[in-house]
């Protein structure tokens, strides 16, 4: 597999999301994995997978004496996989910028070059396939995200081994639909899906994206869902440290058009023109969050909505303990994870219909983003009704509990086996 | 043979901005469109074929309907000609028409006034536009338990229709008339389960009309009474014409003579069969989905909170001469609305106009919360129930009290004016000389 983020050290939502899979996967005992990332640091967690990191890897031969290796590189890669990889080194890569070990720098961010570095991923690949089908042969190639895209077909023809893409989003989701065949991100996405053998999509709105607008054939592309981590206990009895018993509505992520924020506060405000023992809470910050408070300044509830800013870490799960109920009123979201960490923690949660989540999830109310009136309709019953909210509650979080990365992982090697013919 | 119609008043969208400000709950549409399409693909034609079944036996097929207060209301409204069918039918004399709760409402488990005033309320409605007088009672989805039974025989019926529960019935059959716990004399049937859902469920796995009576015809001779129920929109509606449905029942009566088997209304059963044993029903039992219980209705806390907050301002309500107001409670407590509120399939429920239950429960209470608003305005908050009600008796004796003081007065007055003109007779002569000098002034 080709990843691009793995715990501890995570960026956004595909570390957690690759990091599920593979463990799902791993779980169901008919499958061993390798996962390729740019930059490992040492500290991942790999008791159940074979980490190998790319800028380990090298790609010009370098004469070095195995002490040297291990004192360089040791704590990321064991020498003898260093001398194995060193064997498959396929073409002459001296003019690129290489290191004293003839390994290629990456980031394992990303930085303003991203491009040569998914690039430079992709010429890595070919050496890693080289040594896995020669030392210990593998049936599948699993491409994670656009990022690692050309690195799996690069791998795709070295060995000839089938390829599934992960599309955990697309270019035509993140700008809304604005972006046109020039786009270079738009374009390493198209030639990963057409060289693609199968194409898992984290939802049946994108996989639709994926027909529709990178007109791919139906037969080879499906639907696979996202699952949830388990709450840790850690979090499950963190105190919500409450000031009043006001009820608070929240929504938390980037304050950008894709999530839909100025629907929320249309939304928000509606409500608590009815129901004045409630506040809002916007969480994070994006390019919108300047024209949303001053939205918020004219329609004159200033003292009700609560800008808090970016929120890390801990601080997220504090958020959810003192929220009544979560709002995600995404315009298109592929997936989106945090209503199933909202329910998870016990907070009813509102989503768009334009998100791939509610797919599926029974539990939560459902809106299309535009709906205003709706979406304040079901603030409004969730923090009159006490009823309806420790229905929703308890529901939701029994829901939640049964989609996990287990059966996520079942289902992705089901599809292996079908590609390859097993079953 | 029993045939169930009742529609509810389905509501619209209700957001909570239009608690207090509108007062109409109503999707119009809906219920003109779903009302119109059941009555022209199934209650009509299914009404018309009922009249050539009992036509073409010689009055032998006999049929027995019920149909709620508010089904009745949307007739009137979108489709009077089923009434005129219904007419025809009862004129036949072989058309049975039993009676329900006014809103096909739960009252029987929840409020026992209301139940009372529903019933009374539908019985008279009944008579208004049938010219009939209903003798036997079936409850919403045939709910039933000792206490309803006792209600229902307190009301005057003969006899009371409810499911025949295998976990009530255990080894007895359900084919005999019983009686019910609280009053001997007040029979009480249960449905065949088996015959009827073969009917309403599993039509389309194909039923033959000659089979389908043979099976009761080669039932144990003591048997008597076989009670095949089921919603009337079964015929048309949920199996439609191409199924051969009609067919299915025309052939009914041939066959019933053939093997010697008679159609009866519940009337006649009540009158001709004498009860066998009498039949405790601890548990409230229904003909509903397979636990044949009160789940779909009652089953989650949902429903609950809708069921207790409608409920709870039912006796002020009913207090209220504001007939408007009566009656968007009485479309409030169909049934139907806390169905809709059923978690038992997963949140969306079959036939129900919401998403999900969740919606189905925000919209309810939205509405509620607007009755409530519109009820305070009627009587003021601070006032207790306890101390409303000699208010109201009082305000509405007023009138009565007015009325008698007043007839005191006038015989007073009567009593005086004989006595003064018994005492003035000789001056009476005064004001007739007065009178040329009025008229001068007038002109």
């Amino acid at each position: 597999m080709f990843g691009w983020e793995w715990p501890p050290h995570i960026l956004g939502g595909l570390g957690p999301a690759s990091y599920g899979i593979v463990r799902g996967v791993v779980n169901t005992g008919e499958c061993d994995v390798t996962f390729v990332l740019p930059k490992p640091q040492g500290d991942e967690i790999k008791d159940f997978v074979h980490i190998i990191g790319a800028s380990n890897t090298p790609v010009v031969w370098k004469d070095v004496d195995w002490d040297y290796v291990q004192k360089r590189q040791g704590h990321v890669m064991d020498p003898q996989e260093y001398y194995d990889l060193r064997n498959c080194i396929y073409a002459d890569f001296s003019n690129l910028y290489t290191n004293d070990l003839g390994c290629i720098e990456f980031s394992g961010k990303y930085p303003k070059n991203l491009l040569e570095e998914i690039n430079n991923y992709s010429i890595v690949a070919g050496v890693i396939a080289r040594k896995e089908l020669q030392h210990d042969g593998f049936d599948v190639i699993h491409a994670h995200d656009w990022l690692t895209y050309p690195a799996g077909i690069h791998a795709k023809q070295v060995t000839g081994k089938p390829l599934v893409i992960h599309v955990h989003a697309t270019q035509f989701d993140r700008t809304r639909g604005m972006c046109d065949a020039n786009d270079p991100t738009f374009k390493i996405e198209l030639d990963g899906m057409n060289n693609a053998d199968q194409i898992q999509c984290v939802s049946e709105l994108t996989r639709q994206t994926v027909i529709n607008h990178y007109h791919q054939d139906p037969a080879k592309c499906i639907a696979m869902h996202n699952a949830v981590e388990p709450m840790s206990k850690e979090v499950l009895d963190m105190e919500a440290k409450r000031g009043t018993d006001e009820k608070v509505i929240t929504f938390l992520g980037r304050i950008t058009a894709q999530k839909g924020c100025e629907y929320f506060v249309e939304a928000a405000s509606r409500c608590l023109q009815k129901a004045p023992n409630a506040r809002v809470v916007m969480a994070g910050n994006g390019d919108l969050m300047e024209q949303m408070i001053h939205l918020v300044a004219q329609k004159g509830l200033a003292d009700r909505f609560h800008f808090t800013g970016f929120l890390r870490g801990k601080q997220v799960y504090e958020m959810f303990k003192v929220s009544d109920v979560y709002v995600m009123p995404s315009v298109s979201e592929p997936f989106g994870i945090s209503p199933l960490e909202a329910m998870q923690c016990g907070v009813p949660s509102i989503i768009s219909k334009q998100s791939g989540c509610g797919e599926i999830l029974d539990y939560c109310f459902k809106c299309d983003y535009w709906d205003i009136d709706a979406m304040a309709d079901a603030m409004y019953a969730l923090i009159t009704y006490p009823e309806l909210h420790k229905f929703m509650q308890e529901m939701g979080r029994n829901e939640v509990n049964q989609i996990t990365w287990e059966k996520v992982g079942r289902r992705v090697v089901d599809a292996y086996k079908r590609l390859l013919g097993w079953s | 043979m029993l045939f169930e119609i009742h529609q509810p008043f389905r509501l619209k969208k209700y957001r909570f901005y239009d608690i207090g400000a509108d007062h109409y709950y109503y999707d119009d549409y809906a219920n003109e469109e779903i009302l119109k399409r059941l009555a022209y693909q199934s209650y009509i034609p299914a009404s018309k074929m009922l009249l050539e079944m009992i036509e073409a036996s010689n009055k032998k097929f006999k049929v027995a309907l019920s149909i709620s207060g508010v089904a009745m209301e949307q007739f009137e409204m979108y489709c009077p000609e089923f009434l005129d069918c219904v007419r025809e039918l009862v004129a036949t004399g072989c058309c049975e028409l039993c009676c329900e709760t006014y809103s096909h409402s739960l009252s029987s488990l929840v409020d026992a006034e209301d139940f009372k005033y529903q019933v009374e309320i539908q019985k008279k409605i009944i008579s208004d536009t049938f010219q009939y007088d209903s003798k036997t009672f079936v409850n919403t989805g045939f709910i039933y338990n000792d206490e309803i039974g006792a209600e229902v025989a307190a009301l005057g019926f003969k006899g009371i229709i409810t499911e025949g529960t295998r976990h009530v019935l255990g080894w007895k059959s359900p084919n005999y008339v019983y009686a019910t716990a609280a009053k001997q004399d007040v029979g009480l049937m249960f449905r065949n389960t088996k015959l009827s859902e073969d009917i309403c469920l599993n039509f389309q796995y194909g039923l033959d009309a000659g089979q389908y009576m043979g099976w009761i015809a080669d039932s144990p001779a003591e048997e008597k009474v076989y009670l095949i129920a089921m919603n009337f929109d079964v015929i048309g509606g949920m199996n439609p014409e191409s199924s051969g449905i009609f067919n299915f029942f025309k052939a009914l009566p041939y066959f019933a003579e053939q093997k010697n088997l008679r159609f009866a209304t519940p009337a006649e059963c009540w009158e001709n069969i004498s009860p066998i044993a009498v039949a405790n029903v601890g548990h409230p039992i229904s003909w509903d989905g397979y636990d044949k219980d009160v789940s779909s209705w009652m089953g989650n806390d949902l429903q609950n909170e809708a069921i207790r907050a409608i409920y709870s301002i039912s006796e002020r309500l009913h207090m209220s001469n504001n007939e408007i107001l009566r009656q968007d409670f009485a479309y409030l407590l169909s049934a139907d609305h806390f169905k809709f509120m059923s978690t038992k399939m997963g949140a969306y429920v079959p036939f129900s106009p919401y998403d999900s239950s969740f919606d189905a429960f925000t919209n309810y209470m939205n509405i509620v919360s607007d009755m409530e608003i519109r009820l305070k305005q009627e009587f003021p908050e601070e006032v207790e129930n306890e101390e409303l009600n000699p208010l109201l008796k009082q305000i509405n004796e007023q009138g009565k009290v007015i009325e008698a003081l007043q007839a005191q007065l006038e015989k007073a007055e009567k009593k005086l004016d004989e006595k003064k003109a018994a005492a003035k007779k000789p001056a009476a002569k005064k004001p007739a000389a007065k009178k040329p000098a009025a008229k001068k002034e007038e002109k």
